[in-house]
């Protein structure tokens, strides 16, 4: 197949939810069996998908661009030609994500045929499916930071209208709306990040951008910049992954429905920034990437912590994906790119797993989400029960497993990572994460589906879920087990989709802004002979991350077991009682139960401040600003006045005076008149006399 | 298309218009408001037919000859005077890249604004007729390049406006209108006194040979034309060109409405019947830019480029401020305005930066801002109608009875927002990397960022206080859409879709004038210094 067809066929693969989306929404109220069609395409898409993604991977070296002008500025002065493109890139990152997108997607529109059935506004469901779909993929598909951002902010749209779906609770618009606002604030990091970059090369593709900083041209002549350019981009990460301190939209999320949770919400969107991660990995800096680590790792602590004593079946889950998505996005930061890449793909399998396995549960309980009010549910759904735990051993790290493979990965990255940079926290927290996730998941699925229900009424309505909701939980806990990954279950180095697939690219920095184990010249000597080996962790990194192996998956191992081991303690055996506990350890336990007091904290701070300057500034324009220009009308008027009187009494007056004078004069003088002509010789002759005595002409 | 004077039709159509208007009888309702809707019509017709024939690559800005469909006549000439010698003033018009979306744009909203217009409940003949008068004295601004002919147009728009907000406007009508009436006229005074300025300090060749002063703006554009000692030369060194820019940068930011200058604005708005409101926002507003463009800068260049930094200050300042204050608006329309207030800082901060992306931007963001926010007045206009309230929290679930205008509003807000996709976008993102790629401008721009996270702040907030939550069962049975109000609708987010997806469409009319602007304010009178007070 021609990289033609493939561009052509990937290009449909994109087009198509939109198509689907564009025709279910204007048509769905007359037709509403669209619904059917919805899905249809989207089977169609993941075929489609499958075909483009055989081909690539068949030849893993390749890559393959297209690309197209979308607008021009002319001929703009000192610039020359100012050109905007857009285009696709498909490489094996692209179709591996095009798969785990258009895959779970598919599924997800499969379980929600069951899931979402009476619903009032049922197929315009699926319309918003089909458009989630379109802004998915365009990340996916991107070559250039510009698209990315255009797609980055149209998931954001389908996200508002996803998890607002059900808009008549104001707790889902209120969601809804926190999600938008807050992803917009890392969305301005990622544009400002993106204006350093075109302001200096004048292009949006990355590969192009990549080459001019190999080359040397840095943003504004400084590695400085360079950095803030990547940790900038990575703010858009820290909003759609959800993380600390941008993750409190997440969790409110939950308020749509459970298989969007599944979609967007674990699988897809929130990794959308992980994805962004990885792709700006050859640009970053040692100070950008130590940055991106402490915010992964601080939030997959952040994150666990919270989950420990959540009792909502999704909030569990919800703080769990932030926790997961904090080790991807550690794992970018200490240079474990693979990994981190890796995890994301099995993340993503086992924890739409979880979420529609909560799905079924939710939905056969009559919306109750409190696990407080479950229990026993193991025997009345079995296939439920059993993909829920195949999953929640994958997230634990359990051997077998696909989250066992990528885990370990990651934290013998972070072990290696702690021993050549001497940052220790950051395999500290990682590990400790692990024990705790182990922990909270095994509490999780003893108190929902173990011991004897809670609330025997809801128990006995619960029943197995329809075929059409299990299917997809029987595919995804499937690709929960390690051999679609690698043939060898305790190493994932060895398998095809680390050794073949993806790999990591090589830093483009300059050299001294890289971290040690990153530069090139200690690398070379080793791996020089190697044709093909892209060359981009020393030896000393190899050889670090070799050594870090197996105590790696030891001690994950044994926290793990005791987070497991603890739990069924707490909540099986009842050996120890968890409300004593609590009870101990209260200011902690109110601590992890309220989230940290985050929300509280930006309630207080952040929107009560807005919100009254806000105020300020709008009681500012009403009384001072527009008070000016009243108060200037208002002595313009008292002038006005002033002038009126001025001119009744005093200019008119003045005229009126000098009538009443003249009047008063003439009437004086009209005695004179007398007609007599007698006495006007006599005046004749008297003025001459004075005229004469007064000049005195002679 | 040589010698037909398309420019001159689209001008005084609406006049001719106005006139059958003025013929027919009080009670022949129909007739006048088709013979409206016709002449808006054919004004849409003759701007794409301008379009079609419209020749991309030639800049214009200041040279007549890259100007398109000119038209130029002498108008007013008195001979002979003393020390005057010839007093003249041409009828001189002509469009290029930049007044092109102007002309577009009138055309597009004065048609939607008509049709909007249609359920005026008193006067409709006056009202028409005054609306068509309106319509000549916008267009007659975006295609004179005499600036006699350009003032005479700005202020044949003011008397309309003046009685359309005073006599069909809601209940604090005189006030918002005496207001928008004596503000505007404040900010003539100043244009005025510049122009006289301008007038008395460069001269043209006549055709006879001799020099006479002139209006001719492109004529002001050339520093050779000036006099040694005119008021405003730039070879007299005691010039007052510092203080005559700031005057008719007054004079334009009135209308702009830039900060301080922006309180009449919520108050027309408010008063001001739905079709009013659409006009004000959609094509006035942007004459105070437009102005800017046209005769500001590139007469003033040597000036513009001291003062880069002030006006992306407050252009800043408007994004920002404009967004805090609409944050707190309870009722919808004054929100809007001050959404307005907010986007129009855009355009100034793209100005500011004096480059290719910052300008093309800021023309493009006059065009986008134009059609979008018109799509947000009607908005509001049909739930009033229906309505008789504007309180962002008397409403609440309209979403659920109200699909298909939750439908459009969303479009409009989402557009507002700047989400990708659409117009919006394009324009702003081309403003950013204008004044961000500018280091004069850069800090302001990314404090500007902070009006993007509030633009989204309160549109999704209205958003949701008015469609979502609980339907307010008081608007239980309030209609849908009718298919007059869809016609308004669907072509304007036609528009904004359209041009979100193919921004070349636009882009390519401008570009070329505007690379040519930026090449002049950055170049020409630069052997002079300014001199101020």
């Amino acid at each position: 197949m021609s990289d033609a067809t493939l561009v052509f066929i990937s290009l449909v693969i994109l087009f198509l939810p939109l198509a689907g989306f564009t025709i279910v929404i204007h048509l769905g109220k007359k037709f509403p069996k669209l619904y059917l069609f919805e899905v249809g395409l989207q089977l169609v898409v993941l075929l489609l998908t499958i075909v483009v993604a055989v081909v690539k991977l068949a030849t893993p070296e390749s890559v393959i661009i297209s690309e197209f002008h979308w607008f021009s500025l002319g001929d703009v002065p000192l610039v020359g030609n100012m050109v905007v493109d857009l285009g696709i890139k498909i490489d094996n990152i692209t179709v591996l994500m095009m798969i785990v997108v258009n895959l779970i997607s598919f599924l997800v529109h499969l379980f929600s045929v069951e899931y979402m059935k009476g619903d009032k506004r049922y197929t315009r469901y699926f319309a918003y499916l089909g458009i989630f779909t379109f802004s998915m993929l365009g990340i996916v598909l991107t070559h250039n930071l510009l698209m990315m951002y255009i797609f980055w902010e149209l998931v954001g749209l389908s996200s508002y209208l996803l998890i607002g779906f059900w808009f008549e609770k104001d707790s889902a618009a209120d969601a809804g709306k926190k999600a938008f606002l807050v992803n917009r604030v890392g969305d301005i990091g990622m544009f400002l990040g993106i204006l350093i970059l075109f302001t200096q090369y004048h292009t949006f593709t990355f590969d192009t951008i990549y080459a001019q900083i190999a080359a040397g041209n840095l943003p504004f002549e400084s590695t400085a910049w360079l950095t803030a350019a990547g940790i900038l981009i990575f703010m858009g990460a820290v909003g759609k992954s959800a993380q600390f301190p941008l993750h409190v939209w997440l969790p409110d999320a939950m308020e749509g429905p459970t298989p969007v949770s599944a979609l967007i919400h674990a699988a897809t969107m929130v990794a959308a920034g992980v994805y962004l991660s990885v792709r700006i990995f050859a640009m970053l800096t040692a100070d950008a990437m130590l940055v991106i680590a402490i915010f992964g790792a601080f939030t997959s602590f952040v994150a666990a912590t919270i989950a420990l004593t959540q009792n909502d079946i999704k909030k569990v889950l919800a703080y769990s994906t932030v926790s997961q998505l904090g080790y991807m996005v550690m794992s970018v930061g200490i240079g474990a790119y693979a990994f981190a890449f890796f995890h994301l793909v099995t993340h993503a399998f086992f924890k739409a797993c979880l979420f529609l396995g909560s799905g079924s549960v939710i939905n056969s309980m009559h919306h109750e989400q409190d696990i407080r009010n479950m229990g026993g549910l193991r025997k009345k759904m079995p296939i439920t029960y059993l993909a829920f735990l195949i999953s929640t051993l994958a997230i634990s790290g359990i051997p077998l497993t696909s989250g066992f493979l990528s885990k370990d990965g990651l934290l013998a990255g972070s072990i290696a990572f702690g021993s050549l940079t001497g940052h220790w926290l950051i395999p500290i927290i990682g590990f400790t994460v692990a024990a705790m996730t182990a922990f909270y998941m095994f509490r999780l699925v003893i108190i929902t589906f173990h011991g004897k229900p809670r609330n025997q009424d809801k128990y006995d309505h619960a029943h197995e879920s329809p075929r059409v909701m299990t299917l997809p939980l029987i595919i995804l806990s499937a690709l929960s087990i390690f051999i679609w990954y690698t043939p060898n279950p305790i190493a994932a180095a060895d398998g095809w989709f680390l050794q073949d697939w993806v790999k990591t690219p090589a830093s483009v920095v300059p050299q001294e802004v890289r971290f040690d184990f990153m530069k090139t010249d200690a690398a070379h000597e080793t791996n020089a002979e190697e044709p093909g080996n892209e060359i981009v962790h020393s030896e000393m990194y190899t050889e670090a991350m070799h050594h870090a192996h197996y105590p790696a998956m030891f001690l994950s191992l044994a926290l793990g077991g005791l987070g497991i081991l603890f739990a069924f303690m707490l909540y099986q055996w009842k050996k120890i009682d968890p409300d004593k506990l609590a009870e101990k350890l209260k200011p902690l336990y109110k601590f992890s139960l309220n989230k940290w007091y985050v929300d509280e904290l930006y309630h207080a701070t952040v929107i009560a401040g807005t919100l009254a300057w806000s105020g300020l500034l709008s009681w500012f324009d009403g009384n001072v600003i527009d008070g000016i220009v009243n108060g200037t009308a208002t002595v313009t008027r008292f002038f006005s006045r002033i002038s009126n009187w001025f001119d009744t009494f005093v200019v008119d007056g003045i005229v009126n005076l000098s009538a009443l004078i003249s009047g008063f004069v003439g009437l004086t003088l009209r005695r004179l008149q007398t007609g007599k002509v007698q006495s006007y010789i006599l005046f004749v002759v008297f003025s001459v006399l004075i005229i004469v005595l007064i000049f005195q002409p002679f | 298309m040589d010698g037909f004077p398309i420019l001159s039709l689209l001008t005084f159509l609406p006049v001719l218009g106005m006139v059958i208007i003025l013929f027919l009888k009080k009670e022949q309702e129909k007739e006048i408001k088709y013979t409206a809707l016709i002449v808006t019509g054919l004004q849409v017709i003759l701007a794409a037919i301008l379009l079609g024939n419209y020749d991309y690559s030639m800049a214009g800005i200041n040279d007549v000859n890259s100007f398109q469909f000119v038209e130029k006549f002498r108008w007013i000439e008195v001979t002979g005077l003393s020390w005057l010698g010839t007093l003249k003033v041409d009828y001189f018009m002509g469009v290029d890249g930049i007044s092109v979306p102007m002309v577009l744009l009138t055309a597009i909203v004065s048609f939607i604004a008509t049709i909007s217009s249609w359920k005026i409940p008193k006067a409709l003949k006056g009202y028409f007729a005054l609306f068509l008068l309106l319509d000549t004295g916008m267009m007659g601004v975006f295609v004179s390049l005499d600036f006699f002919l350009f003032y005479v147009f700005w202020e044949l728009m003011l008397l309309p406006m003046y009685f359309l907000i005073g006599i069909w406007g809601g209940p604090r009508k005189e006030y918002a209108a005496i207001k928008f009436f004596l503000y505007t006229l404040v900010g003539s005074v100043f244009m005025l006194l510049v122009m006289i300025g301008l007038y008395f300090s460069a001269t043209e060749t006549l055709a006879d040979g001799t020099q006479a002063f002139t209006f001719n703006l492109l004529a002001l554009m050339n520093q050779a034309n000036y006099t040694a000692t005119g008021i405003l030369s730039p070879y007299n060194p005691e010039n007052w060109r510092f203080v005559a820019y700031i005057a008719l940068f007054v004079g334009f930011a009135i209308k702009v409405p830039m900060f301080p200058f922006h309180t009449w604005l919520p108050d027309a708005h408010v008063e001001a019947p739905t079709p009013i409101s659409v006009i004000l926002a959609g094509v006035l507003l942007k004459m105070g830019t437009y102005g800017l463009l046209r005769i500001s800068y590139p007469i003033f260049p040597d000036v513009t480029r001291e003062l880069m930094w002030g006006i992306a200050l407050f252009g800043m300042i408007n994004i920002v401020y404009g967004a805090f204050v609409a944050l707190a608006q309870k009722d919808f329309k004054k929100l809007i305005a001050y959404s307005s207030v907010s986007h129009m800082g855009y355009v100034l901060l793209g100005m500011a930066s004096l480059s290719s992306a910052g300008i093309n931007g800021a023309v493009f963001q006059m065009f986008n801002h134009g059609t979008i926010t018109a799509m947000l007045f009607l908005i509001v206009g049909v739930l009033y109608d229906r309505t008789h309230t504007r309180g962002l929290n008397d409403f609440g679930g309209l979403a659920a009875t109200l699909p298909r205008y939750t439908g459009f509003v969303t479009v409009a807000f989402f557009a507002a927002i700047g989400l990708p996709s659409m117009s919006g976008f394009i324009s702003e993102a081309l403003v950013f990397v204008g004044a961000f790629g500018v280091e004069t401008t850069r800090t302001l721009a990314m404090i500007s960022t902070l009006g993007i996270l509030l633009g989204a702040a309160y549109m999704l907030w209205t958003l949701q206080r008015v469609f979502f939550g609980k339907l307010n069962e008081k608007w239980a049975d309030i209609t849908d859409l009718d298919t007059r109000e869809l016609i308004m609708f669907i072509p304007l987010t036609i528009i904004i879709i359209f041009l979100g997806v193919y921004p070349s469409f636009m882009l390519d009319i401008m570009s070329t004038s505007v690379n040519s602007l930026v090449e002049i304010v950055t170049t020409s009178f630069s052997n002079i210094t300014v001199s101020g007070l």
